[in-house]
């Protein structure tokens, strides 16, 4: 049997293999494949109503090859990471991990934002990547303007509070070995697969 | 002298013939190993077809074959099969080898050339081999008559019936003071809602009344001797403080009793017993017991009121323990489950929150001579719940917990939401993954379900809780779940929850197996011979098992496997012997020097030290021919028969072609 | 007992006062924090939404650079963020050779490596609780909070997913304890482990903020006087948040948020100021004057009989899991 044939009676289908391209893209085990839709996951999501899927939904998605549906979905963006659903997981599952996967997965396809959260991973970690260090409010700031600037008056007590308390740098700081740093990530960047 | 020797290639369809060629097999045997005996070689289809097997016997009459090599399958299967086509044509079975060119050539092997090399180095190590075998004759041994069964629930209730109707004694021991098992706890039974203690103590009372059946309650094994046929078993018969000889089961002693405790076993925790007690009012024997941990006699030694009210003066706080030793041919376990302690799963709530209540706890909230008689009512036994919710597979189907299912907890939780609806008017939930209903009259009791009007919602728990998050969540539980098949998640308020645990082994179920001389599996129930075709035997001859010990299932199930067992027990005892596989070890006296490492090393118990000549001897009827003390004994002293050094150092030879190089003398 | 410190951005300035008070009762119960030299962000969850490799990169580095400050083996983060972060990349390097290969590949551009293993990364509650013990802590309380309701709140990481585990998943018990050693009185408080919400106040508003009110409506609801936190995202969004939870839900909640090690100087009998009291945003001042307001002895007693209700049916007790 040449390999082609082969294919044709074995082929990939495109469940599998949109399913699989999120294991690959998930470091360790995730379980993926084990899932049997008992729903544990959307139930002890804290997010589940903002979600336009709940994380069952999209891991029934996710097998079913809809990878557009998936990668637009605000699904994994709402994720607050809290690890419920991991724990929980009578298949022991690594559904915060797929969520990550979908995230990069996502910004990798160039898919529009569903919402606010990619920018602000982006601004979060463009900073860290010119600095080292998180700078706060370069990053409220930059932020709120592009997203809600008028918002900006609904916590102008609290920053007010965080300033006076000391709570807040003004200025960003910056590691000593930032060109390390910069090398490294610059680094793992080319190295970075996604499937 | 030359045997004559028959060699038989099994195509076993395409499955060996797919990758070994067993046409150039079979004519390579007749040529290369002529020299060695070899006299006819042929390759068939179907070996263990009655054609195939008529092949073997006809050249046993025709050609005066004295030994046979059958390349198939493996002996696991079909060894029984060619070596009873061998004794139909007068050859001694044992003078059969079969070598297996399927499991361990043609599955395991794709390159065929190779594969068919390797079936030939096979049949030659088997020809090898049988040159050296003897015959044999199996070892027969006498089966005593009688029968224990461990274990009152409905399984050995029903096996105890069965072999005492034969006509034949039964000893059943129940390490709780009366029997029953867990079916006296419940209260009403799917799907035909029967009352669980009106079909369970007419088979009660016959057991207690049964001329062939000697009960002992409140009694445990504690040490099994023996084999087949022959066990001699030691029961320790704990102590009632009761005389039965002179108890009438008035019960004045239990109304008298001062003390209350929780009643963890039988009330499953939810009601009260006294001290003195019957486990529940039908209880056979109607004997009570004196619980001695919570005795005030015992404990300080005042009080006494059984005593003093008791009319016959059966009460007796000297009662010492009693060692007893039976004789029996044949055993029975039936020792049944325990329930998943669903508090190992704190989001559920059950320990914390008042109103969660597990499957049992809530059996006994329902049965009518109950902790309250039968009400449904909420924690403070006195509130009807309005909202109440049923959760599915609680410790099952759960890596964290339990991998399998329970198979009986869709029913339960069936049933239960119809004894809810039913005495309470509730508006009632079930929480489940699937809906598994698949016996008479299971699916048809999921769709009364149905029509009286449950809410069904399809998804695994995820919390229940007492926080609120909304007002009307204020004071009441609230189950948090996704509902699957609408995508949402919800909040559901509601008064009760009722877990629907699921069932795991006793905890002691491996040192009772170990004790009995069998095994348990991964999750911890007996492990039966068979799954499919033997699940009430194990790989101990005499030993059966029967019941939830087997591994989770119904009422039914259980007493078809208990009437099961009963069955092969008594078909033993019908033919009065048993004939036992000759494979055995035997040890040489002249050559053991006492060392004694073999004895332990046995996991069948086989091996006897004799003291006074200092050497140990191997008991052939118990002994199941494992091989490990043959391999263990530092001076060689233990051979094996079928197993003896120079046959499967022959096999080796055979394997390895030396047998084919000129002889070098 | 010397320790690796990583303090990580939050501890620098937003919460400084975790910072202080950590370092304030180190010292009195014998510990030495060494902290890593020239640490970077470890990324918190917004850059392994992005990249993979370079966010296990960044917690590299900073396990590197643990091993060449005191080549100690042990480090310790008071941020649960942190703490996860490094301890999922060791653990996974640790079981993907491929993927320490690749981390180590991207480390090398910048002069560095990382063996997966060396470093073993410990929460400071883990390190507190287990290496220095409940009988030390009472040992060096000389003024215990009695009279102090408090709600412990340990957030998600601690319990989940358990990289390296040390308390129950659903239901720990660790700080409550510890908060029981010292004095107070642990209300129940059935959200403990609950998420705060991370950065969901910046994206979904509402949703975030609901989040927070739940917190710290059912602290309330159950007595506590404060919430006491072990994570500085959790310390934020339930104090410099509750204002503004505040004002979307039309409620007038005032539950003060201190840190573990806070409370732990405060019985210790040290100074406030050092402990960085006073930094937050819904002021302490007035729970923490309930301290030692109910004299020892008085808050105990006889316990009154109560008269046990015949038709209640008995319960289960809980199991102790932790």
């Amino acid at each position: 049997m040449t390999s082609a044939t082969a294919e044709a009676s074995h082929p990939v289908t495109v469940e599998k293999k949109f399913m699989q391209q999120v294991m690959v893209n998930t470091p360790g085990e995730t379980h993926l494949e084990m899932c049997i839709q008992c729903g544990s996951c959307g139930g002890s999501c804290p997010s589940a109503a903002e979600m336009d899927h709940t994380p069952r939904s999209l891991i029934a998605l996710i097998r079913a090859g809809n990878f557009e549906e998936v990668l637009s979905s605000n699904t994994p963006w709402y994720c607050v990471s809290c690890y419920y659903c991991t724990v929980r997981c009578p298949q022991e599952i690594h559904i915060t991990d797929v969520m990550y996967t979908l995230k990069r997965m996502a910004v990798h396809a160039g898919i529009k934002d569903p919402c606010a959260a990619p920018d602000f991973s982006k601004t979060f970690v463009s900073w860290v990547e010119n600095y080292g260090r998180a700078f706060e409010l370069g990053l409220m700031s930059m932020f709120r303007l592009r997203h809600d600037p008028l918002g900006v008056l609904r916590i102008t007590d609290m920053a007010v509070g965080m300033v006076s308390k000391g709570r807040m740098d003004l200025a960003p700081k910056s590691i000593k070995g930032l060109k390390s740093l910069k090398a490294i990530i610059a680094r793992a960047k080319a190295l970075e697969v996604v499937a | 002298m030359t045997e004559k020797i028959g060699v038989y290639i099994c195509h076993c369809g395409s499955n060996i013939a797919g990758t070994v060629d067993c046409p150039e097999v079979s004519r390579w045997a007749a040529e290369a190993l002529k020299a060695r005996g070899v006299v006819v070689a042929r390759d068939y289809k179907f070996m263990c077809s009655s054609l195939g097997q008529e092949l073997i016997e006809k050249d046993i009459k025709e050609l005066g074959l004295t030994r046979v090599v059958v390349g198939a399958c493996s002996p696991h299967l079909h060894e029984p099969t060619f070596r009873g086509a061998c004794g139909r044509a007068g050859l001694n079975p044992y003078l059969c080898e079969m070598v297996s060119l399927r499991e361990q050539v043609s599955w395991v092997h794709t390159d065929k050339a190779a594969a068919t090399a390797k079936a030939k180095a096979v049949v030659s190590g088997g020809v090898e081999r049988v040159i050296h075998h003897e015959p044999l004759e199996s070892l027969r041994v006498p089966i005593h008559p009688a029968t224990l069964i461990v274990g009152g629930g409905i399984a050995g209730i029903q096996a105890a019936l069965e072999i005492a109707d034969s006509g034949t004694p039964v000893y059943l021991v129940e390490r709780e003071p009366s029997i029953g098992g867990h079916m006296a706890q419940f209260d009403k039974t799917f799907p035909t809602l029967d009352c669980s203690a009106c079909i369970l103590t007419p088979k009660m009372v016959t057991v207690g009344a049964h001329p062939n059946i000697t009960m002992l309650t409140y009694a445990e094994v504690t040490n099994v001797d023996g084999f087949v046929g022959n066990f001699a078993v030691t029961i320790r018969q704990k102590p009632r403080y009761v005389k039965a000889d002179l108890c009438n089961g008035c019960a004045v002693c239990e109304e008298k009793c001062p003390k209350k405790v929780v009643d963890e076993v039988f009330e499953a925790g939810l009601g009260y017993r006294k001290v003195i007690y019957r486990p529940f009012a039908q209880a056979v024997p109607k004997y009570p017991v004196i619980d001695r941990e919570n005795c005030t006699f015992f404990l300080k030694g005042t009080c006494k009121a059984c005593e003093k009210f008791c009319p016959t003066g059966a009460i007796d706080f000297e009662q010492k323990e009693e060692i007893i030793t039976i004789q029996v041919g044949n055993i029975i376990l039936a020792t049944g489950f325990d329930l998943f302690d669903a508090r190992r799963i704190p989001q559920f709530g059950l320990g914390r929150l008042p109103n969660v209540f597990s499957s049992l706890e809530f059996e006994r909230l329902c049965n009518a001579a109950g902790p309250t008689n039968g009400r449904v009512v909420m924690r403070d036994g006195v509130t009807t719940p309005r909202a109440v919710g049923i959760v599915h597979c609680v410790g099952s189907r759960d890596k964290h917990y339990n991998n399998y299912c329970s198979s009986i907890c869709c029913m339960q939780s069936l049933k239960f939401a119809h004894l809810v609806e039913e005495r309470t008017g509730a508006t009632v939930y079930n929480f489940y993954i699937d809906m598994r209903t698949p016996a008479k009259g299971y699916d048809e009791f999921y769709q009364r379900l149905l029509e009286e009007g449950v809410i069904f919602i399809r998804g695994r728990v995820a919390e229940v809780t007492d926080v609120p998050q909304r007002p009307e969540e204020e004071g009441r539980l609230v189950v948090q779940v996704e509902d699957t098949l609408i995508g949402q998640q919800r909040r559901i308020p509601l008064d009760m929850v009722i877990l629907s645990a699921g069932l795991e082994p006793r905890h002691d179920a491996k040192q009772v197996a170990k004790m009995f001389g069998i095994s348990c599996s991964a999750d911890g129930w007996y492990i039966e011979k068979h799954p499919k075709l033997d699940p009430i035997a194990t790989m101990t001859e005499g030993i059966y098992i029967a019941g939830v010990a087997q591994g989770p299932k119904d009422i039914p199930a259980s007493v078809a496997q208990g009437a099961a067992a009963a069955a092969r027990v008594m078909g033993r005892i019908q033919q009065k012997e048993i004939a036992l596989e000759p494979v055995r070890a035997s040890i040489d006296e002249t050559r053991c020097s006492g060392c004694r490492i073999c004895n332990n090393m046995c996991p069948f118990n086989a091996i006897l030290y004799h003291a006074d000549k200092a050497v140990s001897e191997v008991n052939p009827a118990l002994c199941q021919g494992c091989g490990t003390c043959v391999a263990a004994c530092p001076a060689g002293a233990i051979s094996g028969t079928v197993f003896s050094d120079q046959q499967v150092l022959s096999q080796l030879e055979g394997l390895l072609l030396r047998n084919l190089q000129p002889a070098t003398v | 007992m010397k320790y690796g410190y990583f303090p990580g951005c939050s501890l620098e300035r937003n919460a400084a006062a975790y910072d202080k008070s950590a370092r304030a009762v180190a010292e009195p119960l014998g510990m030495e924090f060494v902290e890593v030299e020239d640490w970077n962000c470890c990324g918190a969850t917004e850059y392994i939404s992005l990249n993979l490799l370079a966010s296990y990169a960044l917690s590299a580095r900073n396990l590197a650079q643990a091993v060449r400050t005191d080549g100690l083996g042990e480090l310790v983060a008071p941020c649960s963020a942190c703490y996860l972060n490094l301890t999922k990349c060791d653990k996974s390097m640790r079981e993907s050779p491929s993927l320490a290969a690749k981390v180590n590949e991207a480390l090398a551009a910048g002069g560095l490596s990382y063996k997966p293993g060396s470093m073993r990364v410990r929460h400071l509650l883990d390190v507190i609780v287990n290496d220095i013990g409940f009988e030390a802590l009472r040992a060096k309380v000389t003024r215990p909070l009695t009279g102090l309701k408090v709600a412990p709140f340990y957030g998600c990481f601690v319990a989940r997913p358990g990289y390296v585990q040390f308390d129950d998943t659903e239901f720990p018990v660790t700080l409550d304890r510890l908060l029981q050693a010292l004095g107070a009185e642990v209300v129940d408080f059935p959200l403990k482990a609950q998420c705060c919400g991370g950065h969901m106040t910046q994206i979904s508003e509402g949703m975030g903020l609901e989040m927070i009110r739940r917190l710290v409506k059912t602290a309330d609801d159950r007595g506590a006087d404060l919430i006491v936190t072990i994570c500085p995202m959790c310390q934020l969004n339930l104090d410099a948040f509750q204002g503004a939870m505040n004002r979307h839900f039309g409620l007038n909640l005032h539950v003060p948020v201190l840190y573990f090690t806070q409370m732990m100087g405060l019985a210790f009998g040290l100074d406030q100021a050092a402990l960085g009291i006073g930094s937050e945003l819904v002021s302490s001042r007035a729970a923490l004057a309930a301290i030692g307001a109910t004299p020892e002895g008085e808050a105990g007693g006889p316990p009154k009989r109560v008269k046990k209700d015949d038709k209640a049916l008995p319960m289960p007790a809980p199991l102790m899991r932790a």
